[in-house]
């Protein structure tokens, strides 16, 4: 018997009762729609973690400074003065992983321009720094070494600042006063937003100098960080090894004692954001995949009523020479039609509510083309699975009784 | 027009037209209901040739029900042999029996068992389907079949736009579709009223003769089991008496003399 033939007839069979199939095939809708939307806002959420980690830079580590214990008293990180410049350059000169390093100071200030003002942190380096953090300007240019010896006052602004002091005011070429010293702002840093790592806003921020920080404003000669870049993400785990073999050797600090330093790598971070996307798309998804359980026992339940009401129908069949196997084939691809009938719904059900998602929500919502081939085998396979012990049921009737059965 | 003798007959040369079709051999058929045993079939032998038309008549309870359910290969006999065109059937599997009951036997019940909401031509088609047959093939043969019960003119209304009498048509294009060796009919004419009766019977009668099929039908009315050729009572789950009918009458005849009724 043809498989044509068969699909008429399981088509033919359900429109008889158009509310009832419509009704099953509503729970497999849902079922389907469910999981691709949910899948979809979880792996929405997975990219765009990910954007911001490959934003960030993989491949950074960032050396701070560590804690002291002054008489029992533990004072936090960034306390100590141990790290040094010196400490930056022999990590350029021995760590063979790494690429390139700058050294940081920073402080507090209130910046001023004209009548507004705003509290910002003031981050020394050197200008290798936006290439490390991979980080371009939207206006004006980067600092130079040559203002980094000559300890000038310029500043590169982030977007926060800018908006607060500037508005819609160029801010290139303006002065500004920190600490009330001027400045020259001679850049604009382009926005990135909050940080994923640490979520916090890494556009309020004014970089200049490190030698214009440290000799005009703390009088610090240590360092509060170090940012490094390794040669790869692979490579950040040997650079933060040969980082911390390097400065413990350094500051000369003894088997068993702790670090006065603190070596943390993004790629770990990066990593545990990753997998906590993942877990929460494998949540959503799971959950959504309960309403297509239900959906699939409601198409079982509404096959073991079809067959139990065509009783007559299955013992007619049987009488004219249709085999077991062929009613259940009938019984089996007729589950098959409805639930895949319903899963083609449900992918357009699926698709308009994440498209709806992101529209009024905001949230970003990724459907991949592989998580509908997903979903419509899933939902053939529903079909099969739910529809094999009606199916069978069917089959197994005998025609004599069938054929008696009113 | 195709006549009914089987194609595979050829191959069987002991085998010859107005030979016997139906053997049956000592058949006795038991159910087990829990610790009881009912025995509905108690030693049961006869033969039917090919062109015969025999009546099965007998009380209910007699075994002429389950007499046919043997027949027609829906049930298999405890006991006995049952040699349907020189196989024996009793030893045959589920799908075997399914396909000969799609190929050798047609079957017209009591109650049409037509499929609703097919149509005339579709319901006569469905063996041809589990046959495998081609499309053309089997479109072919149903308006055939349609034709020699003379509905070529309603192949495409529903079951419910017909007649009692137009529905058993139907039932009988159906069971004639894949030209079976023998036709089986189930009180063909239990839901008909007595005209529409007699020209079921007529067309029975005119499909015995006319193109030699092989009639079987199980019926309580004297008068139908009249109009064939053999009469087969049971009792007890016994052949109580097989007769040849005498004066049989001719249900076109019949016919002239009752009055007409609007279809």
């Amino acid at each position: 018997m043809d498989v044509m033939a068969i699909i008429r007839i399981a088509m033919r069979a359900l429109a008889r009762n158009k509310m009832r199939s419509g009704l099953t095939m509503l729970g497999i809708i849902i079922g389907v729609g469910a999981v691709i939307a949910m899948v979809g806002i979880g792996q929405g959420a997975q990219q765009q973690v990910q954007q911001q980690i490959a934003a960030m830079g993989s491949n950074i580590l960032f050396v701070s400074s560590g804690t002291v214990n002054r008489g029992g008293m533990r004072m936090g990180w960034g306390a100590t003065k141990t790290l040094v410049y010196d400490d930056m350059r022999a990590i350029m000169r021995e760590a063979p992983a790494v690429r390139m390093a700058a050294p940081g100071s920073q402080t507090t200030a209130q910046v001023v321009f004209g009548n507004d003002n705003w509290s910002t942190n003031i981050n020394g380096t050197e200008p290798q720094y936006l290439d490390i953090r991979n980080w371009p300007l939207q206006e004006g240019s980067n600092f130079t070494q040559n203002d980094v010896d000559m300890a000038a006052n310029v500043a590169i602004v982030g977007e926060t600042v800018r908006k607060n002091l500037f508005g819609a005011t160029d801010s290139v070429g303006q002065t500004i006063r920190i600490k009330s010293l001027p400045f020259k702002v001679v850049g604009v840093l382009v926005p990135k937003g909050q940080s994923a790592a640490m979520g916090q806003d890494q556009d309020d921020t004014i970089i200049i100098p490190i030698t214009t920080l440290q000799k005009k404003m703390t009088g610090d000669t240590w360092l509060r960080w170090i940012m490094v870049s390794a040669d790869s993400k692979e490579a950040s785990y040997a650079a933060q090894q040969q980082i911390e073999g390097l400065l413990r050797d350094r500051h000369r600090i003894r088997p068993g004692t702790d670090d006065d330093f603190f070596v943390r790598n993004l790629a770990d971070i990066a990593d545990l954001q990753d997998q906590a996307s993942q877990v929460f798309t494998l949540l959503l998804a799971a959950i959504a995949s309960v309403s297509l359980l239900v959906g699939g026992i409601g198409i079982m339940n509404i096959m073991l009523v079809s067959v139990t009401e065509r009783t007559r129908e299955i013992g007619i069949r049987m009488a004219i020479g249709a085999t077991e196997s062929d009613v259940q084939r009938q019984f089996l691809i007729e589950a098959v039609v409805l639930s895949l009938i319903g899963g083609g719904i449900g992918i357009l059900f699926g698709l308009s509510s994440g498209f709806l998602i992101s529209a009024l929500l905001h949230w970003p919502v990724l459907i991949s083309p592989l998580s509908i081939v997903v979903a419509a085998i899933f939902s053939a396979a529903v079909g099969i699975f739910f529809g094999f012990y009606p199916a069978r049921k069917a089959a197994r009737l005998d025609p004599i009784e069938a054929l008696r059965y009113e | 027009m195709a006549t009914f003798i089987e194609p595979g007959i050829t191959d069987r040369p002991s085998f010859i037209a107005g030979e016997s079709v139906i053997q049956i051999v000592d058949v006795h058929k038991t159910y087990e209901m829990g610790e009881q045993k009912v025995h509905a079939l108690r030693g049961v032998s006869t033969e039917i040739r090919r062109s015969e038309f025999v009546a099965i008549m007998g009380a209910s309870g007699s075994g002429k029900s389950t007499f046919m359910n043997i027949l027609g290969c829906l049930d298999k006999p405890t006991s006995g042999h049952y040699l349907l065109e020189g196989t024996d059937v009793s030893e045959l599997t589920k799908r075997d029996l399914a396909k000969i009951r799609n190929q050798k036997i047609g079957f017209v019940f009591q109650g049409f068992n037509l499929l609703s909401r097919t149509t005339a031509l579709e319901n006569t088609e469905l063996p041809t389907l589990y046959a495998q047959l081609p499309k053309e093939e089997r479109a072919k043969r149903a308006r055939e079949a349609l034709a020699m019960v003379g509905l070529a003119d309603r192949e495409d209304h529903f079951p419910s736009q017909l007649s009692g009498g137009q529905q058993q048509r139907v039932a009988i294009a159906r069971a004639l579709v894949n030209r079976p060796a023998i036709l089986l009919a189930d009180e063909p004419t239990g839901n008909l009223d007595s005209r529409t009766s007699v020209e079921i019977m007529d067309i029975f009668q005119k499909l015995n003769e006319e193109r030699g099929i092989t009639i079987v039908l199980v019926t309580h009315e004297t008068d139908i089991a009249q109009f064939a050729k053999r009469n087969i009572i049971f009792r007890d789950g016994k052949i109580k008496t097989d007769t040849t009918v005498a004066n049989r009458p001719r249900a076109t005849e019949v016919l002239r003399t009752m009055p007409t009724v609007e279809d």
